[in-house]
């Protein structure tokens, strides 16, 4: 998925805001960033990093240099080289959607991070954590941990497209507490904008969204 | 050493995918659900038992040259799962027994018994 081809279908689906969130890595944000602004969309730079226990979670930050910062924390804590035979080319692009490398770490990895630390260090950085997909069995905090650690400090909760909040909230106890959120977790431009949450925001940006996850001064989830 | 389809005999276990490579040769065992574990520590020609059933789990046997994976607990493969088996000739087997009761079992076989 090429920076150009997620901005016009993210437009084409009438998105506003978008977050680009490679594995563990950031290397594709600035030139996306730099195709939203062009367009007219905003595009939040982020990662879903992959912890030690093998949960995934999605870090949303307000500037490259965040994310980038956020990323060299990862790679000095990811082991092991790609092989694109099993796990797929990871390209990575310019804004012109030319090629400018292949990124040979293994992504798909896990880091040596736990993910008590991953959450502290994307708080350190100004960023958003928010725990991946947490209704599938794989790679969510509750699949792998089986709960969600009391003090975990996370600013919300994903479901993937397959379970509404609704749903979500009779048969999942634990998410009880959190707000709850929805994202397209594309990996095919067809999946953009598949499932989307809104916010009532004074502006597209980090700040007022940790807001209307928190429900403060009138920012909040309006829905999903 | 025994291949993949007599262990699936003794150990009461279903084939599901990969069939093709049930005469692979099984010299070990290994347990585990986190995939960078596996990745880190199984040895080529173990029998793998896990819980994890997307299709990564093809990937990562591949990757390691293991005999094939045995889905425990009475978990089933995703249909990506099956797919990639089937793309990648590597046999998953099912059983509703814990991976511990399996891995002892197939330890009494003799398979990848440690050198006392």
């Amino acid at each position: 998925m090429s920076p150009w081809a997620i901005v016009e279908k993210s437009l084409e689906r009438g998105l506003d805001i978008i977050a680009l969130c490679d594995h563990n890595s950031a290397e594709n944000v600035g030139a996306a960033m730099r195709a939203g602004s062009q367009k007219g969309i905003c595009v939040l730079p982020g990662m879903e990093i992959n912890s030690s226990e093998e949960v995934h979670t999605l870090a949303l930050f307000e500037t490259e240099l965040q994310a980038l910062k956020m990323q060299e924390l990862i790679y000095n804590h990811l082991k092991g080289t790609n092989r694109p035979e099993l796990f797929g080319d990871q390209v990575v692009a310019n804004e012109f959607d030319e090629v400018e490398g292949f990124n040979d770490r293994l992504l798909i990895g896990a880091t040596r991070l736990e993910l008590d630390r991953v959450v502290k260090e994307v708080h350190r950085l100004g960023g958003l954590a928010i725990a991946s997909h947490v209704d599938r069995p794989s790679f969510s905090i509750l699949g792998q941990l089986g709960f969600i650690p009391p003090d975990m400090a996370l600013d919300g909760l994903e479901l993937s497209p397959h379970l509404s909040p609704e749903a979500a909230k009779m048969t999942l106890p634990e998410v009880g507490g959190f707000t709850l959120v929805t994202f397209s977790d594309a990996h095919f431009l067809k999946d953009i904008g598949q499932c989307t949450t809104s916010f009532m925001l004074e502006a597209p940006s980090i700040a007022e969204i940790r807001m209307a996850l928190r429900e403060e001064s009138g920012r909040k989830v309006l829905g999903h | 050493m025994m291949n993949v389809e007599e262990i699936q005999n003794k150990l009461q276990l279903e084939t599901v995918a990969g069939e093709k490579g049930l005469n692979k040769q099984v010299s070990g065992g290994y347990c585990g659900d986190l995939l960078s574990d596996v990745m880190a520590n199984a040895e080529p020609g173990s029998l793998w038992f896990t819980i994890q059933a997307h299709q990564n789990i093809v990937a990562v046997a591949v990757l390691r040259e293991l005999a094939g994976i045995v889905l425990v607990n009475g978990r089933t493969p995703d249909d990506d799962t099956k797919a990639k088996a089937e793309e990648e000739g590597i046999p998953i087997l099912i059983s509703p027994s814990p991976a511990y009761h399996l891995a002892g079992r197939l330890y009494e076989l003799g398979i990848g018994r440690i050198e006392e």
